[in-house]
C-alpha cells in the first residue's frame, strides 16, 4: 500500500511534464495535481488510520486505475503509455500481494520474502524502463527541437522567397518599362534613320543638279545647233535644185540625214539623263527591271563627274569608261544601283581631289569605271588613283554614319546604303580593296 | 586662218565643220579638232604657231580649259596665241579666274555662232 500510492505520485508528476505550463491544458494539470494531493492524502491516512487500510488501498488501487485508464484512452498521454509499461509489474505485485494480504494473510505470510524478491525485480525493471523512457524522451525532444529549427528555417526561406518574388516582380515591371522605352526609341531611330536616307538621297540629288544642268544643255546645244543647220541646208538645197546642181543636191541630202540622226542621238541623251534623274529623286518602286548596266554606268559617271565639277570650280579629273560590250541586261533596281554607283563614283572623285591637294602637278587623277561579263553575273569595278583607305579603317567603312569628310560634308550614310543596297536587296557582293596614296577599287557583283 | 576648237564632246567637230562649210570651203578657216587639253597641247607641240586662235571649253575630263589656257599663255609667250574660252556656265569666277590667266575672249554655251563669226572677222580684220 505504501509503495503503491508513491508510485502513483510518481507517475503522476511524470505524467505532469506533459501538462505543466501549456496553454489550454491548465485544467488537465489541475487534476493531475489533485490527484497527486489525493495520493499524497491516502499516504498519509494509511499511516494515521491502520484500521481502515483495507478501503484506502481499494481508494488507492481506484486512483491508479482511473490514472491507467484515462492515459489509454487520451491521445493527450501518448508517452504516458510507455511510462504506465514501467509499472505496470509493480502494480501487479502490488495489487495481489494487497489481496493476498487482506484476503488470506497466513499464505501471503508464508510467501511474502518470494513476493518481495518479485517486487525488487518489477522495481529494477520499473527503473530501467524510466531511464530507458527517459532517454528517449530526450531523444525526442532533441528530434522537435530540430524539426523546430528546421520550421523555423523554413518559415524564414518562405519569408525570403516571397520577399524575393516581391522584388522579382517589381524589377519585371521596371525592366517591362525599359523595354517599351527602349521599343518606342527603336522605333524613333528607324524613322529617323528613313529620314537620313531620304536627305541622303536628296543631297546627292542636289549635288547633282548642275551637273544634270551641265550634262542636258550639252545635247540641247547640238539639238539647237544641228537643226538650225539642217534649216540653212535646205536653203542650200533649194538653190541647188534651182541650179540643178544634182551633185551638190545629194552631198546635201547626205549632210541633212547625218544631221538629223545627230538631233535624234541627242535628243534621247537628253531625255535618258532626265529619266535618271527622275530615277534618282523616285522613291524606288522595288520593282526590278532589265538594266543596261553599261549606260546606267556611263550615266552615273558622267552626273557625278558634272555634279562635283559643278560644286567645286578647282576640281578636274579624267575619268575613264571600260564596258564590256557583250554584258546582258541584268535584272535590278535601276535606281538603287544607280545610287551605289553615283556615290562610289562621287567617294572616287573625292579621293583624288584630296590626293591631288599633296601630290606634285606631275599628278594625273583618273577615276575608271569597269564593266565585266563575270561567270555567274556582271561585276562593275569603280577604281580611282586617289589618296587611298588607311587599312586602320577599311573594316569600318561600310559601318552606318562611318566618314572620314569633315563634319557636314558627308552624312557617313552613302556607302553603309550602297552596302544593303547589293547584299541586301540584290544577293550581290560589294568589296573593297585600297592602298594609301596609291588608290582604291570597288568591286561589285551582281548575279543574274 | 587656223583654229584648234578644244572641246571633250566629239559632235562638236561636225557642228563646226558644218556652221563653219562656207568659209572651210573657201579656205577663209581651216580647222583643228581636239578632244582633250592634254590633246590639244600635243597638237600645239606639232604644229608650232600654225594656230592662230584656240577656242577651248572649260569643263573638260583631265586636264580643264583653264589648265590649257595657263599652259599655252605661259609656255608660248611670243606671241601667245588668241584664247577664247567656252563654257556652261559663264559664271563670274570662272570669267574672273581665265580673264587672270590671259584669256582673250569669252563665249557662252549655246554657242551662238553669229557672235562668233562677228568675232572672227574682227580678229582677222
Amino acid at each position: 500500500m505504501l509503495l503503491q500510492t508513491i508510485l502513483v505520485i510518481i507517475l503522476l508528476l511524470n505524467l505532469r511534464k506533459e501538462t505543466k505550463g501549456k496553454n489550454g491544458l491548465q485544467q488537465w494539470d489541475k487534476l493531475i495535481i489533485t490527484a497527486i494531493c489525493i495520493s499524497a492524502a491516502l499516504f498519509v491516512l494509511h499511516n494515521v488510520f491502520l484500521p481502515v487500510s483495507g478501503l484506502l488501498i481499494m481508494f488507492s488501487y481506484g486512483l491508479t486505475a482511473t490514472v491507467i485508464y484515462t492515459v489509454y484512452t487520451n491521445t493527450l498521454f501518448t508517452s504516458g503509455k510507455a511510462l504506465i509499461n514501467a509499472f505496470w509489474p509493480l502494480f501487479v505485485l502490488n495489487f495481489f500481494e494487497d489481496v493476498i494480504s487482506i484476503i488470506d494473510k497466513p499464505f501471503y505470510k508464508s510467501w511474502r520474502n518470494y513476493l518481495e524478491g518479485a517486487e525488487l525485480l518489477a522495481l529494477v525493471w520499473m527503473v530501467a524502463m524510466l531511464i530507458i523512457n527517459n532517454k528517449q524522451k530526450k531523444a525526442l525532444e532533441k528530434e522537435r527541437k530540430i524539426n523546430e529549427e528546421k520550421e523555423k528555417e523554413y518559415k524564414i526561406t518562405e519569408q525570403i522567397k516571397a520577399q524575393l518574388e516581391v522584388q522579382v516582380k517589381e524589377r519585371t515591371a521596371e525592366i517591362t518599362q525599359q523595354k517599351e522605352e527602349l521599343q518606342k526609341t527603336l522605333h524613333e531611330l528607324e524613322s529617323t534613320q528613313s529620314q537620313l536616307i531620304h536627305a541622303e538621297k536628296m543631297a546627292s540629288l542636289g549635288e547633282l543638279t548642275a551637273g544634270i544642268a551641265h550634262e542636258i544643255q550639252n545635247p540641247l546645244n547640238f539639238v539647237n545647233n544641228f537643226s538650225e543647220i539642217n534649216g540653212e541646208l535646205l536653203e542650200e538645197m533649194k538653190v541647188a535644185i534651182e541650179k540643178q546642181d544634182y551633185e551638190e543636191v545629194k552631198a546635201l541630202i547626205n549632210d541633212i540625214a547625218d544631221n538629223e540622226k545627230k538631233i535624234n542621238l541627242h535628243g534621247k541623251r537628253a531625255d535618258s539623263i532626265v529619266k535618271g534623274m527622275l530615277q534618282h529623286s523616285r522613291t524606288s518602286t522595288g520593282q526590278k527591271e532589265l538594266t543596261d548596266i553599261n549606260a546606267l554606268c556611263d550615266e552615273c559617271m558622267r552626273l557625278s563627274y558634272h555634279g562635283l565639277r559643278a560644286k567645286d570650280k578647282t576640281f578636274n579629273a579624267g575619268f575613264e569608261t571600260k564596258f564590256d560590250e557583250q554584258l546582258s541586261k541584268i535584272n535590278v533596281l535601276p535606281q538603287e544601283i544607280g545610287r551605289v554607283i553615283l556615290n562610289l563614283c562621287n567617294n572616287a572623285f573625292y579621293a583624288t581631289n584630296a590626293k591631288k591637294k599633296t601630290a606634285g602637278s606631275d599628278y594625273k587623277p583618273v577615276v575608271s569605271i569597269t564593266t565585266v561579263a563575270a561567270g555567274n553575273g556582271v561585276e562593275i569595278r569603280v577604281q580611282d588613283n586617289g589618296s587611298g583607305i588607311p587599312q586602320q579603317i577599311i573594316d569600318k567603312i561600310f559601318q552606318p554614319f562611318f566618314t572620314t569628310k569633315p563634319t557636314g560634308q558627308g552624312t557617313g550614310l552613302g556607302l553603309s546604303m550602297s552596302y544593303d543596297i547589293i547584299t541586301k536587296a540584290h544577293n550581290g557582293t560589294l568589296q573593297v580593296t585600297s592602298q594609301e596614296n596609291i588608290g582604291t577599287t570597288f568591286f561589285i557583283s551582281l548575279p543574274y | 586662218m587656223n583654229i584648234l576648237v578644244v572641246d571633250d564632246e566629239r559632235d562638236v567637230q561636225t557642228l563646226f565643220e558644218q556652221r563653219f562649210r562656207k568659209e572651210i570651203r573657201s579656205n577663209e578657216l581651216k580647222f583643228a579638232f581636239a578632244f582633250s587639253g592634254e590633246e590639244a597641247l600635243a597638237y600645239l607641240n606639232q604644229h608650232d604657231h600654225e594656230a592662230v586662235l584656240i577656242l577651248s571649253d572649260i569643263n573638260m575630263p583631265g586636264m580643264s580649259g583653264l589648265e590649257l589656257l595657263d599652259r599655252i599663255k605661259k609656255k608660248y609667250a611670243t606671241p601667245p596665241p588668241r584664247v577664247m574660252m567656252i563654257t556652261a556656265y559663264g559664271d563670274a569666277e570662272n570669267f574672273n579666274t581665265a580673264k587672270s590667266l590671259g584669256a582673250d575672249d569669252f563665249l557662252t554655251k549655246p554657242v551662238d555662232f553669229a557672235t562668233l563669226k562677228d568675232k572672227l572677222k574682227t580678229i582677222e580684220s
